[in-house]
């Protein structure tokens, strides 16, 4: 399906005229979108281009300012989530819906439950999901399993479930992959193609090209609110929609250390914290960025935090700074005081003061240089510092009052490092930085990172993303099913060395 | 954006917050008195007001408390009974044992710090819910003033009888002292690291936790706080009444609950302000007054409070959405 014109075979699906949405700024500007019958529509764009908000709207959870809606060529202009699904609109949320203890047929009819006189028609229910559930690869599950004991791939498909349940015709989803595994993955796309034959419109939003790529019919890209193209997927290079959600063509993203690293840092020695954690044995040199890659559950978030004292260690020794005896970090009170800094996996959840100030989140755990009799903070002083650390990092708000909330994903992990540079530490343990931020500003991440390694500091950075790590990184390691089973000089490996380390673990049998 | 103008952005949400803050709290309170005033003659007279300053102190004080308590996202159920125990403590040393004055208040402090010791050292050491843990000193607390005082009514004469004669300005030194703890609290919330932790561990403990803060140590110092002006609100009640009744605060931390939610402090943790509940204390003590002026039963009284503690968190949820809004 090549060029801006849709296959006058297929039916459009939704329209959307001049949709157009305002909060402090326009984030929505006059956008006319079209989704054809049973094509998976992706939409990308950098955090902040609009695109939840444009499906939030089309999901009926918020309305347009502006602008109007056919679906099927009928206006549609839903009041809420409820009448937009019962027009065949739904989305699947990032953060999953899951709730309590429900079971897996009881969560995918929660809201129109069969029921006789207020008690729910249980062997009604389990006969109505057996179909639903084999139509998404669920056939394997019985329908009366607690959806707490799936993993997070087919809890994902018990949503899609669900959506099916009432008669769905368009699918929003949002960064479906982000929490998947990649068999978990090829199954989600082959139940999207298999809905989209039978007639399913897919709306898909991700930061994951090469995903959006293979699955989808068009791309549309959206820039500052505005729709700028859709086009066929095929012939659509990735290279030219990146330029154009970034507006600029991205650099090179291989950073190379301006010198060598200095002495070491950080020693770990038989680290272990079972059942995750099996056996961590490395060296961190201050001045260089060591990556971790492993598969999803490798351990390596475990090992994080069993360093940093968030969680309990069973065995190993960890030395700092050259010193051969081991440090006492119990609580991540002993680790930052030593230093040591753990930016989390889930920035929003733990690391994040999410109503409160920018101002507040950064000098949280600092609070000292502004403090004056009787535990006073100094407003003045406090909030000069943080306008530097502002300016020095490039995070991009209205001013240090304002509610971390409000800020895209990019800038709030910048808030986070922010406070981890002004709290003194050089020993920085990243878990997952980049996730879930666009282009453009994990391009800038990467930059301070690189940046602070130049000015001496220590770097150990998990990431899943490989080419990410052979970019950034001087060092990477890999943790595979609970160990750490080798390291590599990135100009001496490649992406294939990585991902056999990665699956090693899984194949041989350790004593 | 320049400077100047994030400053006077700055400048104007701060305002903005403040006016939600307390102009609908102040404008409440005012039309309270107002109706009232005009529904009978007898209520808007220096008697009246002097009645209700004497009456709060002891509320002022258990509602700052419970402010923190909210803010850190917990909750401190045993604050009335644990008055019971704080005033049987004061009323036997004095009546039973003879204590100098001086002594008993100082055992009646110490009980109300042990109380708010146990509410926060049992909660952190076996990470149980202060719901639980405050719900089971509720009935120690006053198991214990029952115990102390073999369920009698301890009567004290006038051993502390300074405390409640001493006026300043026309103002009692219990009101004084609750306006103080107020004045004082507030700012320690407002302009202090500790405020600046409340907060913070209120909002996301665990994000506190991993910034290298032990969020422990606060929270027992929160209980620790409430516990010891429970124990001030105690002397003073035993003061004023010149007596110690083992049943003495039953129901006072729904009470206190209700003010300072009235005031808008959330359950959730992390959004609150001491000032507020002082307002909400006042709301509630102009409300029963006034009430009762106009000859309303009791049953009544509690009807109306009932339904002006809901009225006020809906009308503090629009009231914190206009505060947020951009302008």
């Amino acid at each position: 399906m090549p060029g801006m014109t849709r296959p006058a075979d297929t039916p459009l699906l939704l329209r959307t005229a001049g949709l157009t949405k305002d909060y402090a700024t326009r984030v929505l500007d006059s956008v006319d979108l079209e989704i054809l019958e049973g094509e998976v529509h992706a939409l990308v764009g950098e955090n902040g281009a609009g695109k939840s908000t444009l499906a939030r709207i089309l999901a009926g959870l918020i309305r347009p300012d502006a602008g109007h809606i056919e679906l099927a060529g009928e206006p549609y202009a839903p009041s809420g989530k409820r009448q937009a699904e019962a027009q065949g609109v739904r989305m699947v949320m990032q953060e999953l819906n899951v709730i309590g203890r429900l079971t897996v047929a009881e969560s995918i009819f929660f809201g129109h439950l069969p029921h006789r006189w207020g008690a729910i028609d249980y062997p009604g229910l389990h006969r109505a999901a057996r179909p639903l559930m084999d139509q998404v690869g669920l056939s394997d599950v019985a329908p009366d399993r607690p959806l707490e004991t799936l993993g997070v791939g087919r809890q994902q498909m018990v949503e899609i479930a669900a959506a099916l349940s009432r008669q769905c015709r368009l699918l929003i989803l949002d960064e479906p992959t982000a929490a998947l595994t990649a068999p978990e993955i090829e199954r989600l796309f082959d139940q999207i193609r298999r809905l989209g034959q039978q007639g399913v419109s897919f709306l898909y939003i991700s930061h994951r090209m090469e995903e959006i790529q293979r699955i989808s019919d068009r791309i549309s890209v959206l820039r500052d609110g505005r729709l700028l193209t859709t086009r066929g997927a095929a012939g659509f290079g990735l290279d030219e929609v990146v330029r154009l959600m970034v507006g600029r063509p991205l650099e090179e993203t291989r950073l190379a250390a301006s010198r060598p690293p200095n002495g070491p840092a950080l020693r770990v020695d038989g680290l272990a914290a079972p059942p995750a954690l099996r056996h961590a044995s490395f060296e961190l040199r201050f001045g260089e960025i060591l990556g971790l890659a492993g598969l999803m559950g490798a351990g390596r978030t475990e090992m994080l935090r069993a360093i940093f004292g968030a969680d309990r260690r069973a065995a190993g020794r960890i030395c700092l700074r050259g010193s051969s005896a081991p440090a006492r970090i119990d609580h991540p009170r002993d680790a930052v005081r030593q230093g040591i800094a753990l930016l989390t996996e889930d920035r929003k959840a733990q690391g994040l003061l999410l109503p409160l100030s920018v101002l507040a989140n950064v000098t949280l755990n600092h609070l000292r240089p502004f403090c004056r009799a009787g535990g006073r903070i100094q407003a003045a002083a406090e909030r000069r510092a943080v306008e530097q650390w502002l300016d020095q990092l490039g995070v991009r708000c209205r001013s240090p009052l304002q509610p971390v909330a409000e800020l895209s994903g990019g800038n709030q992990q910048k808030v986070l490092m922010a406070r981890w540079l002004h709290r003194n530490c050089d020993i920085l343990l990243l878990d997952e930085p980049t996730r879930g931020i666009d282009v453009g500003a994990r391009f800038e991440i990467h930059r301070l990172l690189r940046q602070g390694a130049d000015q001496g500091r220590a770097i150990l950075m998990a990431s899943s993303d490989l080419r990410e790590l052979l970019g950034v990184c001087d060092r990477i390691g890999v943790m595979s099913a609970g160990r750490w089973v080798a390291t590599f000089d990135r100009n001496t490996c490649s992406q294939d060395d990585l991902l056999h380390a990665a699956l090693s673990g899984y194949t041989r049998t350790h004593p | 954006m320049n400077d100047t103008a994030s400053h006077a952005h700055g400048r104007i949400a701060a305002g903005r917050r403040w006016l939600a803050d307390y102009l609908g709290l102040g404008l409440a309170l005012a039309l309270l008195v107002l109706v009232f005033s005009l529904s009978t003659r007898h209520f808007f007279s220096l008697t009246t007001f002097q009645t209700i300053a004497n009456q709060i102190p002891s509320a002022i004080l258990i509602a700052t408390g419970m402010t923190y308590v909210l803010l850190i996202a917990g909750i401190d159920l045993s604050v009335g009974s644990v008055l019971g125990l704080c005033t049987a403590v004061v009323g036997v040393g004095l009546a039973q044992g003879h204590w100098p004055a001086p002594l008993a208040i100082l055992a009646g402090l110490a009980a109300g710090l042990a109380a708010g010791a146990f509410n926060g050292l049992v909660s952190i050491r076996w990470n149980l819910p202060p719901f639980i843990v405050t719900l089971g000193m509720l009935e120690i607390a006053r198991g214990g003033a029952h115990f102390l005082t073999r369920s009698q009514t301890q009567y004290v004469g006038s051993a502390l009888a300074p405390i409640v004669e001493t006026h300043l300005l026309g103002l009692s030194l219990p009101f004084l002292l609750a306006l103080a703890v107020v004045l004082g609290s507030q700012w320690i919330l407002t302009r202090t690291v500790f405020g600046r932790y409340l907060v913070a561990i209120g909002t996301n403990e665990e994000a506190v936790r991993l910034s290298g803060i032990d969020p422990r140590p606060i929270k027992i110092a929160v209980y620790l706080y409430s516990g010891l002006l429970v124990a001030l609100a105690a002397v003073i009640d035993t003061a004023r009444f010149e007596s110690a009744n083992p049943n003495a605060g039953s129901g006072f931390e729904l009470q206190a609950i209700a003010a300072v939610v009235i005031g808008g402090t959330s359950l959730m943790g992390g959004r609150g302000s001491v000032v507020s509940s002082f307002f909400g204390v006042l709301i509630i003590a102009v409300l029963n007054t006034g009430l009762a002026a106009v000859g309303a039963r009791d049953e009544t009284k509690r009807l109306v409070t009932g339904l002006v503690i809901v009225a006020a968190v809906i009308v503090d949820q629009y009231r914190h959405r206009w505060s947020q809004t951009k302008p």
